[in-house]
């Protein structure tokens, strides 16, 4: 059974919500990476996910375009990404981890050799932003045989029949983005969120996380009160702007910031 | 293999493995509602008929296609024929496509449309169709663009559309595109975006083509009246594609007729510092569509040069990829002194002034004709009026106005 499976299974019988934390890749300087996603765990995080750094983030508000910026300045690629998590299986075998990206990046690696190094590495799922299922059935199938999920986005705008389309591709979990809008953005409507959430529940047994515009513990829980999970991206990489300003620091006060914003929304998740 | 190039793209929207729809969630909706209003009135006889009179009386077409005898003997060889969209309202081809997509934004009853634009003819060409509908307008441009192209950018300002700096990236067209996508998915209820060019997710590739392929069914029946026969080539500049698609398509089932696309060499392919992904690029996925792309060895896409900002750009419309790989079209580069060369001596010689990127389509015309005979005819599209480059010439020139 794949990590992310097996992690929302447990937390379903302790009756908890799932947290995903988003850093990117690289961030701001190659050896932060490694010891953040070690304190995301510590800190109370179930599944990280990992922002593989694309020129083009057409998905992304200007938090994550920065981030993104940053990474590449110091050329972090896909290839990084991978030896990375391979690092961080050294340590720790159970923390599912999921690599977040563009297309391009994979297309330029070759679908096929991404997915042996994923095996390889220790990666449990992929969510590839403009991927959308028309143009990713050979590749899911790829990855089904080698037990990685692939894991979709949902947004407001998706009919009914775009949601079935997409939960019967997804796996993992379906990831519902809260707003029509780029990540970071502001104006989250938590009605809103329920009514979708439910009724993409009616389509799909996979459990629902959301994203796009959960700033602290509060939106968290308002979140997470009608879903099965939340993930946090721009709150957690904002923080790491304002630090990469101050120029260069160990990685550990990356490590310990990055813990305070989630233990904070851990506790209000488990209140 | 043969190939019925009317049929394509295909129902998802591909040319062969190109073109496609590579986008976030969000934007599907979108372009599922544009696509199928597209499909209901493109061969709806009242949506056709207020295309053609707005073509007619507010472009001004049909655009003559102009022999350029002086030219021509100077050249020596080939015939040398100019498709004068410079001659179009504001200047340039874009116009064709901005006229057709306006009308489709007034049928979704969206009040707010968006473009990106690097030259600024297409910036300028969206501001001049939302002001004469009265619909609000925001215009993309790279930072870098807006300083060279300043006088594009006063004149969207003129009429009345908001010009908002981009400054991410290479601050140069492929980023206001990223940035004008960020918007689409951040208003996408009542926004409408107009792309100037035959890239982006399906059906944007199909449509533009479709609506620029005016100037390929005039270029061809003139053609047929003014001298007899169909022409043996014809030559035009790719950026993104979307003059040289709309004057080729017509003809690609015309198999006597050779298509040269001339990609921006900037300082020599060999340099690296350059904008022809057709020549020197990898098929790759940016911007909603599969096609070949300026990138690194990690997929990452990378900055290109061009003299002219227009064809400044990593990428290129799907089916021009396509077209590539079947051979039916030759891609081709000019670099940026070749590209000014041809634009003094048609401006000297005939008295057209040429934009930038069209100079690209001149210099190669000139290389192509001398190896034609003089009973031979070329078209070259003469895409865009020079004015807006003006400063930048006189700057290569140290001329300060």
């Amino acid at each position: 059974m794949n990590r992310i499976n097996k992690c929302f299974e447990s937390l379903s019988q302790k009756n908890k919500k799932a947290l995903i934390s988003y850093v990117v890749l690289g961030d701001p300087a190659k050896d932060v990476t490694l010891p953040v996603m070690h304190a995301l765990v510590d800190s109370g995080s179930d599944i990280i996910e990992i922002g593989v750094p694309f020129s083009d983030p057409t998905a992304e508000g200007p938090v994550i375009q920065r981030a993104h910026e940053r990474a590449l300045e110091n050329g972090s690629s896909l290839d990084e990404a991978l030896i990375l998590v391979k690092k961080f299986r050294e340590t720790d075998v159970n923390t599912p981890v999921i690599l977040m990206g563009y297309t391009n990046p994979i297309e330029r690696m070759g679908y096929e050799k991404f997915i042996e190094r994923m095996v390889v590495s220790g990666v449990d799922g992929v969510l590839t932003v403009d991927l959308p299922p028309e143009e990713a059935e050979v590749f899911n199938e790829q990855l089904r045989a080698s037990n990685i999920e692939n894991i979709f986005l949902l947004a407001p705008t998706s009919s009914q029949i775009r949601q079935k389309k997409v939960t019967n591709m997804a796996g993992g979990f379906v990831y519902y983005v809260s707003l029509n809008g780029v990540t970071g953005a502001a104006n989250l409507d938590v009605d809103s969120v329920k009514d979708h959430v439910s009724s993409i529940r009616a389509l799909t047994k996979l459990p629902i996380c959301v994203g796009f515009g959960i700033k602290d513990g509060v939106t968290a829980r308002a979140v997470a009160d009608v879903s099965d999970g939340v993930v946090v991206g721009s709150a957690i990489v904002n923080k790491i702007a304002d630090l990469a300003k101050l120029g260069e620091l160990d990685p550990l006060i990356y490590a310990e910031t990055v813990s305070v914003i989630i233990k904070d929304i851990r506790d209000a998740l488990d209140k | 293999m043969s190939v019925n190039f009317d049929q394509m793209p295909d129902e998802s929207g591909h040319f062969g493995p190109y073109g496609g729809r590579f986008v976030s969630e969000t934007l599907v909706y979108a372009l599922d509602q544009l696509t199928s209003l597209y499909e209901r009135l493109k061969d709806d006889p009242e949506f056709q008929a207020q295309i053609d009179y707005d073509l007619a009386h507010y472009v001004g077409r049909p655009s003559p296609l102009y022999f350029a005898e002086r030219w021509t003997k100077k050249i020596g060889g080939a015939q040398l024929y100019l498709k004068r969209e410079d001659l179009n309202h504001t200047g340039a081809h874009k116009i064709n496509s901005a006229i057709g997509q306006a009308l489709l934004a007034k049928y979704t009853g969206k009040k707010r449309i968006i473009a990106e634009t690097g030259a600024g003819q297409h910036g300028v060409a969206t501001a001049t169709v939302a002001a004469r509908l009265g619909l609000e307008c925001h215009i993309f441009m790279g930072e870098e663009d807006i300083r060279r192209q300043s006088l594009n950018v006063y004149r969207m300002k003129l009429l009345g559309a908001i010009v908002v700096p981009v400054t991410s990236g290479s601050k140069t067209l492929k980023d206001a595109l990223n940035e004008a996508l960020r918007d689409w998915v951040s208003n996408v209820d009542d926004t409408f975006y107009i792309i100037g060019t035959c890239c982006g997710p399906h059906p944007y590739p199909e449509i533009v083509r479709n609506f620029q392929s005016v100037m390929g069914r005039e270029a061809r029946q003139q053609s047929l009246v003014q001298t007899g026969k169909l022409p043996d080539a014809l030559v035009a500049c790719v950026g993104g594609g979307s003059n040289a698609i709309g004057l080729f398509h017509p003809f690609l089932n015309d198999k006597s007729v050779a298509m040269y696309g001339v990609e921006a060499g900037g300082f020599g392919v060999a340099s690296g510092k350059h904008a022809a992904p057709l020549n020197d690029g990898v098929p790759g996925v940016l911007h909603g569509n599969r096609t070949y792309l300026m990138e690194d060895e990690n997929g990452q896409i990378i900055e290109t040069h061009s003299i002219s900002a227009g064809l400044d750009y990593p990428g290129v419309g799907p089916e021009h990829s396509w077209l590539k790989d079947l051979g039916r079209v030759n891609y081709v580069t000019v670099n940026d002194d070749e590209a000014m060369a041809a634009f003094y001596t048609l401006t000297q010689i005939e008295g057209i002034i040429p934009a930038l990127e069209t100079s690209h389509a001149i210099a190669y015309a000139e290389k192509l004709a001398k190896t034609m005979d003089s009973d031979q005819t070329i078209i070259i599209n003469l895409s865009g009026r020079g004015d807006k480059d003006i400063l930048t010439v006189a700057e290569i020139d140290g001329i300060s106005l």
